[in-house]
């Protein structure tokens, strides 16, 4: 029995096409936001934005975590919820170990058991994804208690596909059985359990299971996809076991314009070439060979057609075919020859860093159309496959960071000559600023002292009244004069002198009385008077606040940025080279992937060119033979069966 | 509670069909697709090493960012305005002007990308700029549709105070009501 080439493209296929899409409905917004900058993230991450995303959240939760009372930020709100984020954000800026860093942060922190548990399955994802198939299932080992509802579907498939990977197929069909998938998820789960139990060994129960995964209700496109591939799968496993009726019941059922009808289409002829009944295997080829030619099943159609006319001895015919592919064929092999020579030209590279190839998700199909690109026909499967698109992606973020690094250089010539213009502006203002501010300041102070003073001595008078401290200019000058006169008149006891000094105490008592009398109110006024004089500090000491503030930021604007940008260019400059470098070697190592892939497909058309040149003599010798005698059998195979 | 980010992320799709290469024993597909072994190595050797590099590159982001924000935004004078959409309003926004003291600012006209964005929580910066302390007013003026297919225009003015630290205004746009949409200032 031999392996037959032609089934070397498709099935491949049909895995990276049976990814059921994401729903793409728009979630409601959080009405809880609480953090704009957090916000902000999100924003960028909804555009496919991750660099911009993860560089906000990354440098908020810096922030975060390096607060003494870290319940006073906002994002404390969503703290868990920011560290699941930047984790996906990585992830899907292709930073696997940055994410597994940041989730197992999560893990290793004091959380709630549903946190923690779903830190633990998105480890195990990327564990996974990582083909790190022991720490995957070490991370799913540590799931125990509350699971959210949101990962519980998602964690049985994971479950399944690491049971799966680490040959454990019984496990993963228990886990299975026990998923209760949604409408939505129905065909996936029916088809993936089916797979499982074959993996088991039970290819019986394989069989029924993929026979309900073939005929249930399907939605929309993708549930459309799974069914198809289920009854392509089905269809493959029966023929490989001789059932050829019940293979071709389950090919019928592949939809003709599905994304798997052409494999469908190959298989059920060949199901019935297998039978023998090459008139009905044409049915089905027939429809094949007027299909897009650089299709490899439409290929192997355009040579398993005239080998079922010469199975059905119609030689003649069959000749006049295996022409027409050797023209075909012969087209296909100049495709490739221009393909290949336009990946070696650097025309591939070129059309994958174009602008629109970014926009437009659909650009890998797109990029056949697209004026000056390359052909790209024999490269879907590749550019399909996992580790292919990682590169690519790759690639584009290189791209990506070299066009930032180059912007930051310049960005940081800006920032040294707007340095250097602000220093040459405040540096010979600065110093006699400095000096006015240096004499009011010394003014400003002796004022603040005075004004502290009185203060003080208001405050004590409260409890040791002294009117005298109360008087005004005048009765101080007054009690001078009378201070004075009462000197002068020495100590002379002379009637009129006495007189004098009786008068003078009366003035004196005059004098007291008003102090006495009025202290309360001129103690009440002195309060007030102190106080109206607040008002003006308070305006000072905002002023001089200002201004200190004013003159630091004069400084801080254009001193101490020497080190830091030069660190900076350094840095940018010695990354740049490193993302340079790596963009070329990944760059060749596309192309040369590409270029591999299309010499293999190259070899295979020319393989195959060979076959039908061979059949096409084989044939016109038989249609001459029949002409003139009893035919032979006709010749092996020249399209390979696949048994 | 907020709800989780994976659930409402509408990048990356989770694999809904087992990952195995059964399919390729099965029917002795020898994967076209497939890159030789020394091809996927030599990929996820380059991937690490771009892994590596994007991990300085984003820090040298950081640092720069604070660079930017201590040189252009100082927190004593910095003053940002960010841009919300209410949520479950579906109203199309088209564009959104915003003056500073009767000073043109900035003015933003939306992608569908944006919009979707903005639709599912994301919140736009719109300015970053700088304003003494003291008293200032914002005013907005946001055009679009309504659900109904309805053009709007909307113009706001809120006055603001600026302290010392960094001022953060964020204008949510939508909401209930038929007519123009309201558009409604909070402070953080």
């Amino acid at each position: 029995m031999r392996k037959a080439p032609w089934r070397i493209v498709g099935l491949g296929l049909l895995l990276g096409l049976a990814v059921r899409p994401s729903a793409g409905a728009p979630a409601p917004q959080d009405p809880g936001l609480k953090d704009l900058y957090f916000g902000e993230a999100l924003y960028h991450a909804y555009q496919g934005q991750f660099f911009d995303a993860i560089q906000r959240l990354d440098t908020e939760l810096g922030q975060y975590r390096g607060l003494d009372e870290p319940l006073r930020d906002p994002l404390h709100f969503h703290v868990h919820d920011a560290e699941f984020s930047v984790g996906d954000f990585e992830l899907d800026y292709r930073m696997h170990h940055k994410a597994g860093r940041a989730i197992k942060a999560v893990l290793e922190g004091a959380v709630d058991e549903s946190v923690r548990n779903e830190a633990a399955f998105r480890l195990a994802r990327i564990h996974f994804q990582k083909d790190q198939l022991d720490d995957a299932q070490q991370a799913l080992d540590r799931i125990q208690g509350t699971v959210p509802p949101a990962i519980k579907d998602d964690l049985e498939l994971l479950k399944a596909n690491v049971a799966m990977a680490t040959g454990r197929p019984a496990d993963a069909v228990r886990v299975l059985k026990q998923a209760h998938a949604g409408d939505e998820d129905a065909g996936f789960t029916a088809y993936n359990l089916g797979i499982a139990l074959f993996q088991d060994g039970r290819t019986p129960d394989a069989v029924d299971q993929l026979d309900r995964a073939g005929v249930l209700a399907a939605r929309d496109d993708a549930g459309l996809a799974i069914r198809d591939k289920s009854n392509l799968v089905l269809g493959a496993m029966l023929f490989e076991a001789g059932s050829l009726g019940r293979a071709r019941q389950a090919l019928d059922r592949v939809r003709l314009d599905g994304p798997f009808s052409n494999q469908a289409l190959l298989r059920a002829g060949w199901a019935e070439a297998s039978a023998g009944q090459f008139d009905r295997a044409l049915v089905p080829w027939s429809i094949l060979v007027n299909r897009d030619p650089t299709d490899p099943a439409v290929q192997e159609a355009i040579l398993a057609v005239p080998h079922a006319y010469a199975s059905l001895n119609l030689h003649g015919r069959a000749a006049l075919l295996y022409g027409q592919a050797l023209q075909t064929l012969g087209g296909q092999i100049d495709k490739v020859d221009a393909s290949i020579a336009s990946i070696r030209g650097g025309r591939f590279l070129e059309a994958l860093v174009r602008e629109e190839s970014r926009q437009d998700e659909t650009w890998v199909i797109r990029l056949r159309s697209l004026p000056g690109a390359p052909e790209t026909y024999y490269l879907m499967e590749l550019m399909a496959s996992h580790d292919f698109q990682t590169a690519l992606h790759n690639y584009l973020d290189l791209e990506d960071l070299q066009d930032r690094l180059g912007g930051w250089k310049t960005g940081l010539d800006a920032f040294e000559d707007l340095v250097r213009l602000r220093g040459r502006n405040y540096e010979p203002l600065l110093p006699e600023v400095d000096a006015r501010f240096r004499a009011l300041d010394s003014r400003m102070r002796l004022r603040l002292e005075q004004k502290r003073h009185l203060g003080e001595r208001l405050q004590a008078l409260l409890t040791a009244p002294r009117p005298e401290l109360l008087a005004t200019a005048d009765e101080r000058v007054a009690s001078e004069s009378l201070d004075r006169m009462e000197k002068s008149l020495g100590r002379s006891n002379r009637p009129d002198v006495a007189m004098l000094r009786t008068r003078i105490s009366r003035l004196r008592g005059v004098l007291s009385y008003t102090l006495r009398t009025q202290y309360d109110d001129r103690l009440t006024a002195a309060w007030t008077h102190l106080n109206e004089l607040n008002v003006q500090v308070e305006a000072l000491e905002r002023t001089y606040e200002s201004f200190v503030r004013a003159r630091q930021a004069a400084t801080h604007s254009y001193a101490g940025y020497d080190e830091t940008i030069a660190g900076l260019r350094f840095r940018v400059g010695a990354a740049l080279q490193r993302v340079e470098t790596l963009r070329t070697q990944q760059g060749r190592l596309i192309e040369m992937v590409a270029l591999n892939q299309l010499q293999a497909r190259r070899e295979h058309l020319v393989e195959q060119q060979a076959q039908a040149r061979f059949a096409v003599a084989d044939s016109y010798d038989r249609a001459a033979r029949a002409s003139s005698g009893p035919e032979p059998p006709p010749a092996p195979a020249k399209a390979e069966e696949p048994h | 509670m907020a709800e989780r980010v994976h659930s409402r992320r509408p990048w990356g799709n989770a694999p809904r069909v087992l990952v195995v290469a059964l399919l390729c024993g099965l029917t002795g597909v020898a994967g076209g697709a497939e890159q030789k072994p020394s091809d996927k190595q030599q990929m996820r050797g380059l991937d690490e090493q771009i892994q590596e590099v994007k991990s300085d590159v984003l820090a040298i982001a950081a640092e720069l960012s604070q660079l930017e924000e201590k040189l252009l935004y100082p927190s004593g004078t910095q003053v940002a305005v960010f841009i919300a959409i209410a949520s479950n309003d579906t109203m199309r926004l088209d564009s959104v002007k915003l003056t500073v003291d009767g000073q043109l600012a900035a003015q933003s006209i939306y992608t569908a990308k944006e919009l979707e964005a903005l639709r599912k929580g994301g919140v736009q910066r719109l300015y970053v700029g700088n304003v003494a302390t003291g008293d200032h007013q914002i005013e907005v003026l946001a055009e679009g549709k309504r659900d109904s297919g309805a053009d709007f225009s909307r113009t706001e003015r809120f006055p603001f105070r600026k302290d010392v630290k960094p001022k953060l205004l964020a204008l949510t746009l939508g909401g209930t009501g038929a007519g123009n949409p309201p558009i409604t200032l909070g402070e953080w």
